[in-house]
């Protein structure tokens, strides 16, 4: 920091502090681990707008003078001379009455993760459609090669599922569910983990020991065994398993977090804040918790990758997200089911070990970020 | 000198790289060692001294240190030419060393015997008896009384003294020709630095072996040493026989390290003057506990019925070993620790106040502490550091008094107002004891506790802060404990002085009459080993 700062002024610092800068610096250095952040950024953010990238419904329409965004609004059939609550956009009957008096933008893949393909060449599952010849892939339509709905945004690049749903879809919706489960479960359980840690380490003592008896016995609870009970009584959903996932995953910070607030409480800057007065919960907060946050963070994204593998194995048992929903874990399932359709088991894989390698290779990077003794030559 | 040296030193230069910058540690710097001779390498921290020492038997981490240039000549062969098979031959055989901190240079979980024996059969293969017998014999040489019942001591059952003992009974085990003792005494009470010293001395004298000893401490120097390099910045600016340099220095530097003791006249002592801080029978005991309900057998008594007053523009000084119980005594007075005893403060009872309650209080009692790495928070600015205490006991500030009062405070405390920024590690030792003393007097203290605020300091900043605290002291007619073993500073700051020991004071008095006419052996051997760097006869001092 050689820039002189105006007198009696916070003259704007570096946006990074220096200790941050030599971390984002670490972190590059692991190219892996560089490159991996990207690839998962741009794949998470695509994910994020699964809508407008793989979806049932058009981005836009222009019909009859008006511009409508069915991606986001559901308009009646009604408007378009039907007579469905909602509109069925695939039917050949409403895209021509709306490109006939106007237009329609279709995302890439014209699938949603729950849309049937009628039109499916072969008895479901079907083969990716870049495995067929043109004429097969369009005999199911009324105009078989000729047909204008027989065209590449119908394609399933990833074959169907067993009920003739397109893979593609349901793997761009499934990633979007995993990586959201684990980072909400990942910072929900750090929320209650670090707190609980900085509380049992700060104080020490009988606190500490009275809530270490009652995480022991908290966490041999079998939590299988509880999934598989309450899923019985309450509708297995997002919400709830990620609550009951929540009421366990927490543990697994307490134990790092108050170690480091064990070791750090009589730090003599601490001490030093103490003579002061400051009160305990601004040591807490101010000095204590960033000696903390440093053994989090790297222990984060293993928990992330942790929450994901769960929510697709519980999905994979079938005690997860309720039938339909777009989930890894039950393409895999379809996949050791119908081991003559193995674009289902393939895709499940790849996907899967794509996501966990990407996360761990970003947290391996962090790792090294965080580890003061690390140097690059 | 007619033979050719044991070691010689060319020339040597050592280079740290880290993320494509080099820094130059030690600087084309050349010295010979004569077989029986005593070289000390003298200077002030980041001079290059221990890096240069640990250069000698390449214990330096490769690759970040490199040597751009230079030879290290032992018996005539080129140390830093040779590989990693010919150098384990060499060290802890024929060149060996003791580090500064005892208790980490041993492991934790072998015994005394244990270590000793591992060195003497991995150098000369001796079997178990007869490296048991020569262990005895080693524990005996250095010193330690009765070696049988220390045999299967672990080294935290050791005190400090008798752990840097052993670590010279494992140096010598193999018949050195040259012992390199990097700082052996910095981390031990001054009593026990003139017994470890008085033992090297005889050691050296009685084996003919030569020795490189690295201080930054004159006294001992002069005291052991035939010979002087005086380094600074990577560099030997002046080498000579001991009395030579002392007598005549040459280089400006020597000069400003032989000023560099802290002088000025502590305050007058003034009993009239009001009474910042009192304690009556101040009783700090730790209980021992045992069994499975936990009973209380016993206590540690820290501090055990001390009584002290601290007045308005006076200081008193807490003197003592380690382990006497001074700074347990200050952190009582100050209540950060609980206690026995009343405890007044500005006319108030402050002994039974909550941590609360004592809030409101806190902005006029205020503590410096021993280690000014430590005492900072490394995540925050200088800024952020000093206003922390005006956040909460001035909290109608705004932020521009606040920042007006903090830039007043570093001009006070000698610091450029424009560094508030920075973060603590952009700042030198001194500096940072400077933060820290601004820390305290921002709020406008009435009593500081300073706890050995000068013991991590080289000697020409102790100086500095020394007459740092003096002034302030004048300036704002602050009340001060000052806790410290060094009696030099506690001579130039204190007009009053308790001797502690064990918890229980040994002598109290005014400064002037402790110092010339100490009534107990307790004093006068604290005395006799600070100031001339002697020991006292046995069992009046800890060893």
């Amino acid at each position: 920091m050689a820039a002189v700062e105006g007198f009696g002024q916070r003259a704007a610092r570096p946006w990074l502090s220096p200790l941050n800068q030599r971390r984002w610096q670490n972190f590059k250095a692991n190219r892996r681990g560089y490159w991996s952040l990207w690839i998962f950024l741009v794949l998470f953010v695509l994910s994020m707008f699964a809508e407008f990238v793989a979806n049932d419904r058009p981005i836009l329409a222009f019909y009859k003078g008006e511009l409508l965004v069915p991606a986001l609004i559901d308009y009646p059939e009604e408007k378009f001379g039907g007579f469905y609550a909602v509109t069925d956009y695939r039917d050949p009957v409403i895209s021509d009455e709306i490109e006939a008096n106007g237009w329609l933008l279709w995302p890439p893949v014209r699938y949603s993760y729950r849309s049937v393909n009628n039109e499916i060449p072969e008895a479901a599952p079907s083969k990716p459609s870049w495995m067929f010849t043109k004429e097969e892939r369009c005999q199911r339509y009324p105009l078989g090669v000729d047909d204008p709905n027989c065209t590449i945004g119908n394609w399933n690049w990833l074959g169907t599922d067993d009920q003739a749903r397109d893979v593609l879809a349901r793997v761009i919706y499934g990633f979007r569910v995993s990586v959201l489960f684990g980072l909400i479960l990942t910072l929900g359980s750090a929320v209650i983990g670090v707190s609980s840690g900085a509380v049992q380490g700060y104080f020490g003592g009988m606190t500490d020991l009275i809530f270490q008896r009652i995480i022991e016995i908290w966490s041999s609870i079998p939590v299988l065994y509880l999934l598989l009970i309450i899923a019985a009584i309450l509708p297995p959903g997002f919400f709830i398993l990620l609550g009951i996932m929540l009421l366990f995953s927490w543990v697994s910070f307490v134990g790092i977090v108050r170690a480091e607030f064990l070791r750090a409480r009589n730090f003599e800057y601490v001490n030093a804040a103490r003579a002061l007065g400051v009160p305990n919960r601004t040591i807490m907060f101010r000095h204590l918790l960033p000696n903390a946050m440093v053994a989090t963070l790297t222990f984060l994204p293993f928990i992330l990758n942790g929450s994901i593998t769960t929510l697709t194995s519980l999905d994979f048992l079938g005690f997860g997200l309720p039938p339909g929903s777009a989930s890894l874990g039950e393409l895999l399932k379809q996949g050791q089911r119908n081991l003559n359709a193995p674009w289902l088991g393939f895709s499940g894989f790849i996907v899967m070990s794509l996501m966990l390698s990407l996360l761990i290779f970003i947290g391996e990077a962090t790792r090294d970020a965080f580890d003061p003794r690390k140097t690059f030559k | 000198m007619s033979a050719a040296p044991l070691l010689s030193v060319r020339d040597l230069s050592v280079a740290f790289s880290q993320g494509g910058r080099t820094t130059a540690a030690v600087d084309h710097i050349s010295f010979d060692i004569a077989k029986g001779e005593t070289v000390a390498l003298v200077g002030e921290s980041g001079s290059g001294k221990s890096v240069s020492a640990l250069s000698v038997l390449k214990l330096l981490p490769y690759p970040p240190a490199s040597h751009p240039s230079g030879q290290i000549l032992f018996h005539g062969n080129d140390l830093l030419a040779q590989g990693e098979n010919e150098l384990r031959k060499v060290r802890g055989n024929k060149i060996t060393m003791i580090f500064q901190e005892p208790m980490t240079s041993l492991n934790p979980l072998h015994t005394i015997e244990q270590q000793i024996v591992e060195i003497l059969a991995l150098h000369q293969g001796m079997g178990d008896r007869q490296a048991r017998a020569r262990t005895l014999e080693l524990l005996n040489e250095v010193g330690i009384r009765e070696p049988q019942k220390r045999l299967q001591a672990y080294p935290h059952q050791l005190s400090g003294g008798q752990r840097q003992r052993v670590m010279i009974a494992m140096a010598l085990a193999n018949e050195p020709e040259l012992l390199i003792a990097d700082e052996p005494t910095t981390a031990l009470d001054v009593t026990v630095q003139a017994q470890i010293l008085e033992l090297l001395a005889g050691l050296k004298a009685r084996k003919g072996m030569s020795m490189l000893f690295i201080t930054h401490d004159l006294g001992i120097v002069r005291k052991i040493a035939d010979r002087v390099c005086v380094m600074t910045n990577g560099k030997i600016v002046e080498t000579g026989p001991t009395k030579e340099i002392f007598d005549n220095p040459k280089h400006d530097y020597t000069r400003h390290l032989l000023a560099a003791e802290p002088k000025g006249q502590p305050p007058v002592a003034d009993t009239s003057a009001k009474t910042v801080m009192s304690g009556e029978g101040v009783k700090v005991w730790f209980p021992i506990k045992q069994g499975f309900f936990r009973r209380i057998v016993d206590h540690v008594k820290a501090v055990d019925g001390i009584d002290v007053t601290v007045r308005a523009g006076q200081t008193l000084g807490v003197v003592g070993e380690s382990g006497s119980g001074k700074t347990t005594l200050g952190l009582a007075l100050a209540r950060m620790i609980s206690s026995e005893g009343k405890i007044h403060f500005n006319g108030r009872d402050i002994d039974r106040l909550s941590f609360n309650e004592m809030r409101p209080l806190r902005r006029e009692l205020q503590i410096v502490f021993q280690d000014p790495f430590g005492s900072l928070s490394p995540r925050m600015s200088i800024a952020e550091i000093i206003e922390e205490g005006l956040k909460i006991h001035e909290p109608k500030l705004s932020e521009e008094e606040r920042d007006r009062r903090v830039v007043d405070v570093l001009k006070e405390v000698g610091l450029d107002p424009e560094t508030r920024f920075r973060y603590p590690h952009e700042f030198s030792g001194g500096q940072r004891q400077r933060i820290a003393i601004a820390r305290a007097m921002v709020l406008n203290p009435r009593f500081v506790m300073l706890d050995e605020p000068t013991s991590a300091l080289d000697m020409s900043v102790q100086a500095q802060v020394v007459d740092l605290l003096r002034d302030l002291q004048v300036r704002h007619d602050l009340a001060y404990l000052f806790i410290s073993h060094d009696l030099k500073v506690i001579r130039a700051l204190a007009n009053e002085v308790i001797v502690m020991r064990n918890g229980k004071i040994v002598e109290f008095g005014p400064a002037k009459q402790i110092f010339e006419a100490p009534k107990s052996d307790y004093t006068r051997a604290l005395i006799s080993a600070a100031f001339k760097i002697e020991t006292a006869p046995t069992g009046i001092v800890s060893e």
